[in-house]
C-alpha cells in the first residue's frame, strides 16, 4: 500500500513538473506509440551499427571493389561466391576450423563440467580454488597470446622442460607452434585452457539450480552416486551444458586474436581459421569484395546452425 | 564617441594579434617524415638536425614497426591523408604510389634543380623510384640501400680444431660460402656441435609468414637456381619460367637448408629473431639485411673482430640477392608538398648523402658507395657493394600486396609446412598470380 501511494506520489509530482505543452502532446500520444518512442533510439542504434553494415558487406559480396584501390566497385555477380565454393585452400581451412571447433568444445565441457562438480562440493577453500580457476578467461587474448608464446619457446619454455623433464625428450627437440602435427593441437589446448571456467561457471549456475530433495530422494531409494549422476544431475545440467556449446562454438567458430597471436595461422596454413583468412582477405590482401563474400557465408552458416541448435536446446527444456 | 574608440582600439588589437600568429606559424614550420622503426631511423634523426639548422624547418619523425609499417602508411597514402608530407617508403609500394598518385612526380623538380638519377646506384634507381620500371618516370629519390646478405662467426671459423675438421671431412677450408652447396655444407657442420659450451646451428634463414618474410629469404636461393617473375621478351608470361625447374629446386635448396639447420622454434622469423638468435651465439650464419649490419659489427658480444659478413652465395643459374631498402617520395596529399621538395633538394646533396651513410643510413649514391674510403669503412662494405650490384626485386605491381602474401602462402607451406612439392606449390603459385593480373586488368599468361 505504502509502495503503491509512493508511485503514485512520484508521478504526481512528475505531471506537475511537467511542462504543460509537453504534457498536452504526451497525452495525445497511444501507449503504442510512447513505447516506440522509447524504444526508438535502440531500434535506430542498431540498424545503424548492425544492419546497415550487414546489407552493406551483402551488396558489397557481389561487386569485385578492393578498398585499398580508388577504382569504383563493379558488379561481378556470384563470381566471389563461386571462387570461394570452389576453393580447395579454403575448404581445407573450414576443415581446420571444424577440427579446432569441435575439439575445443568436446574438452571445454567435460573438463568445465568436471570442475563444476568439483567446485560444487563446497570443501575447505572452494571459495579461492574458484577464484583461481576462473583466472585465465579474465586475461585479455592478447596476453594469454603472448604468454603462451613464451611457455611454448623451444629453448627457453617452461612447457617444454616440463615435458622434457616428463618423458625425458630434449626440450629444444620440440616446438609446438611450429610444428605441423602439434600447432592446431596447441591452439586447441590454450583455447580450452581459457576458456572452461566460463564453461564451468554455467555448469555451476545448473548445478546449484536443482533442488537439494531430489538428491534426498534418490538417498532414499539407495541410488548410488553413478546413478544419481545419470538420472538426476546430467538430464537437469543438460539444457545448462547445451547453451554453453552454443556459446562457445560461436566463440571458436570466429576465434581470431589469440589464434592469429599464437601462429597467424601457420606453419604453412596449418591453423589457418576461416577467421584468418577472411582478415586476410580483407585486410592484407584488401580483397573487399571477396572478403564480404566470405564474411556472409560465415553469417548464414553460424546463424543458420545457432537457429537449429536453438530449436534442439527449446526441445530438451521442454522434455 | 568612446566606445567608436574602443571598437577601433580593439580591431586594431585582434588584427596585430593575427599577424603575430601567422608570423609565429611562419617562423614555426614543420615536416613530418614517415618511415618504419629500425636503427637507420635514428641516423635520420641526427641528420635531420642539419636540416633544420639549415631551413629553420623542424622536422617530425613518425616511424612504425616494421610488422605494422606496409599497413599503417598504406592505409594513410590510399585515405589521402597529410599526416606524412615525406614518406620513405618499400620499394614494392612503387607502382601503386605512382599510378594512383599518391606520391609526387619529381621529374620536373629533378631537372629544375639538376639533380641525376645517373648519380645513384642504377639498381637503386629502378627499385626505389621508377614506375614503370625502366622507364625515366621518377616517384622518389633512392634514400636508402639494402639488399641481402649474410653473416658469420669469424672467430668459429678460426678455430683451428674445427678448421681440421672441416678439411679431413669436405676436403677444403672452412671459409665463408660462395654457393648454396657450400652454405648446406658449412649449415650441416656447425648444425649440433657444442661450441662455447652450447649447442649450436648452421644457419638462421627468414621464415616468417604474415607479412614478407620468407619471400624476402627464398627468393635468394631461388633466384640463383633459375627463378624469374616473367619473360622477359613477353611481359606477365610467368609459365614455365616462375615455375621453371630451376626455380623449384632452388626452393628445395632453401627447404633443405631450413629442415637441416634452423634453430628450433623458428618456423615464423624474420629479422629481428635472427638477430637474436645470431647475438645469442645460437648460429653460425645467419641470413639479414644490410641495414642491420652496422649494430652488429658494433655488438659488444659478436661483433668487433668476432663476426665476418659474405654476400648471397651464387647458384648454378646466376649470382643475385634480394633488394631491400626505400625511396624518399612526396606525399602528394601533404599540405607541405614545397617545403617537403625542399628537403629532397638538400638530401640529395654529395655531402649531405655522404654524413647519411656515416651516421649509420645506407646512401645510394654513386659517390658514396663506389669510394675507396667506404670499401675500407667497414667489414660489411665491400660485401654490401657488390650485392648493390647484383639485386633483383619482387613485383612492384599497385597489387604488390596479394601477389606477395599468395607467395608467402606456397612457400611456407611447402618449405615449413612440407605441404606438397616444389614444383606444385609453384604451378600453384602461377596460377594465384594469374588471377590478381587479370584483377588488374593486365593480361598474364
Amino acid at each position: 500500500m505504502t509502495v503503491t501511494n509512493n508511485a503514485r506520489g512520484i508521478a504526481d509530482g512528475v505531471a506537475l513538473r511537467t511542462p504543460a505543452a509537453v504534457a498536452g502532446r504526451v497525452r495525445g500520444l497511444s501507449d503504442r506509440a510512447v513505447a516506440w518512442l522509447f524504444i526508438l533510439p535502440t531500434m535506430l542504434l542498431l540498424l545503424a551499427i548492425n544492419i546497415f553494415p550487414l546489407i552493406w558487406a551483402i551488396r558489397l559480396s557481389f561487386t569485385g571493389l578492393m578498398a585499398n584501390l580508388p577504382t569504383p566497385a563493379h558488379f561481378v555477380g556470384l563470381d566471389n561466391y563461386v571462387d570461394i565454393l570452389t576453393d580447395e585452400d579454403l575448404w581445407a581451412n573450414f576443415q581446420i576450423t571444424a577440427h579446432f571447433v569441435f575439439w575445443t568444445i568436446a574438452l571445454q565441457i567435460l573438463i568445465g563440467l568436471g570442475l563444476a562438480l568439483l567446485i560444487n562440493q563446497k570443501f575447505r577453500g572452494h571459495s579461492f580454488w574458484t577464484t583461481v580457476i576462473l583466472l585465465p578467461m579474465m586475461l585479455s587474448p592478447a596476453v594469454v597470446g603472448n604468454f603462451w608464446t613464451l611457455l611454448f619457446q623451444p629453448q627457453i619454455g617452461p612447457f617444454n622442460y616440463l615435458v622434457g623433464f616428463f618423458t625425458g625428450a630434449a626440450p629444444s627437440s620440440f616446438t609446438m607452434i611450429g610444428s605441423v602435427a602439434l600447432a592446431p593441437w596447441t591452439i586447441v589446448l590454450v583455447n580450452t585452457w581459457m576458456w572452461t571456467p566460463y564453461v564451468m561457471l554455467i555448469c555451476l549456475a545448473g548445478l546449484r539450480s536443482i533442488p537439494d530433495y531430489i538428491y534426498e530422494a534418490a538417498e532414499v531409494d539407495r541410488a548410488s552416486p553413478l546413478r544419481q549422476f545419470w538420472s538426476i544431475t546430467l538430464p537437469m545440467v543438460l539444457p545448462f551444458l547445451m547453451l554453453a556449446v552454443l556459446f562457445q562454438a560461436i566463440q571458436a567458430f570466429v576465434m581470431f586474436d589469440l589464434v592469429n597471436l599464437l601462429t597467424s595461422g601457420g606453419p604453412g596454413s596449418t591453423t589457418e581459421l576461416v577467421s584468418i583468412t577472411l582478415k586476410r582477405a580483407a585486410f592484407e590482401k584488401w580483397e573487399t569484395g571477396y572478403a564480404s563474400a566470405l564474411a556472409v557465408i560465415l553469417f548464414v552458416t553460424i546463424f543458420g546452425a545457432a537457429n537449429i541448435y536453438v530449436k534442439a536446446l527449446n526441445r530438451v527444456k521442454q522434455q | 564617441m568612446t566606445k567608436a574608440l574602443a571598437l577601433i582600439g580593439l580591431v586594431a588589437a585582434g588584427l596585430s594579434a593575427a599577424a603575430t600568429v601567422d608570423k609565429a606559424q611562419a617562423q614555426a614550420k614543420s615536416l613530418t617524415m614517415c618511415w618504419a622503426a629500425w636503427d637507420p631511423a635514428n641516423a635520420l634523426v641526427e641528420l635531420d638536425k642539419d636540416f633544420t639548422k639549415l631551413s629553420g624547418i623542424e622536422m617530425k619523425h613518425e616511424f612504425v614497426p616494421w610488422t605494422s609499417y606496409a599497413d599503417h602508411f598504406i592505409n594513410l597514402l590510399n585515405s589521402r591523408s597529410s599526416e606524412c608530407d615525406l614518406i620513405i617508403g618499400d620499394s614494392q609500394w612503387i607502382g601503386g604510389a605512382a599510378e594512383n598518385k599518391w606520391y609526387v612526380k619529381l621529374n620536373d623538380f629533378f631537372d629544375k634543380n639538376k639533380i641525376s638519377m645517373d648519380t645513384f646506384l642504377p639498381a637503386t634507381v629502378v627499385g626505389y623510384a621508377e614506375w614503370p620500371k625502366n622507364t625515366p618516370n621518377y616517384w622518389g629519390l633512392p634514400a636508402m640501400a639494402d639488399a641481402v646478405g649474410w653473416t658469420y662467426r669469424k672467430d668459429w671459423f678460426a678455430k683451428p680444431e674445427l678448421r681440421a675438421e672441416f678439411k679431413a671431412k669436405y676436403n677444403r677450408e672452412l671459409e665463408p660460402p660462395k654457393t648454396w652447396d657450400e652454405l648446406i655444407e658449412i649449415s650441416k657442420f656447425f648444425t649440433g656441435k657444442e661450441i662455447d659450451g652450447k649447442k649450436v646451428y648452421g644457419s638462421y634463414i627468414f621464415t616468417e609468414r604474415g607479412s614478407e618474410g620468407i619471400t624476402m629469404g627464398a627468393t635468394n636461393a631461388m633466384y640463383n637456381y633459375g627463378f624469374d617473375y616473367m619473360d622477359p621478351k613477353q611481359p606477365y608470361h610467368m609459365e614455365g619460367i616462375v615455375n621453371a625447374p630451376g626455380a623449384a629446386k632452388g626452393l628445395d635448396v632453401y627447404k633443405e637448408l631450413f629442415k637441416c639447420c634452423q634453430p628450433p622454434g623458428l618456423t615464423n622469423a624474420y629479422m629481428s629473431e635472427g638477430l637474436d638468435a645470431f647475438k645469442s651465439g645460437q648460429v653460425a650464419m645467419q641470413m639479414n639485411w644490410y641495414a642491420f649490419f652496422p649494430g652488429l659489427a658494433k655488438d659488444p658480444n659478436v661483433g668487433g673482430d668476432k663476426i665476418g659478413f659474405f654476400k648471397n652465395p651464387a647458384g648454378p643459374a646466376g649470382d643475385f640477392t634480394q633488394l631491400g631498402g626505400q625511396g624518399l617520395s612526396v606525399v602528394a596529399a601533404s599540405k607541405n608538398v614545397d617545403d617537403a621538395l625542399l628537403y629532397i633538394k638538400w638530401f640529395a646533396q654529395p655531402e649531405v648523402q655522404q654524413k647519411w651513410t656515416d651516421l649509420g643510413g645506407a646512401s645510394a649514391s654513386k659517390a658514396v658507395l663506389l669510394s675507396d674510403a667506404y670499401k675500407n669503412s667497414a667489414a660489411y662494405a665491400p660485401s654490401f657493394v657488390e650485392s648493390m650490384g647484383m639485386v633483383k626485386d619482387f613485383w612492384a605491381e599497385p597489387l604488390y600486396v596479394p601477389l606477395l602474401l599468395d607467395m608467402q602462402n606456397r612457400v611456407h607451406d611447402y618449405v615449413v609446412a612440407d605441404k606438397g612439392t616444389s614444383q606444385k606449390a609453384l604451378d600453384e603459385l602461377v596460377r594465384d598470380w594469374v588471377k590478381v593480373f587479370k584483377q588488374e586488368g593486365k593480361n598474364p599468361s
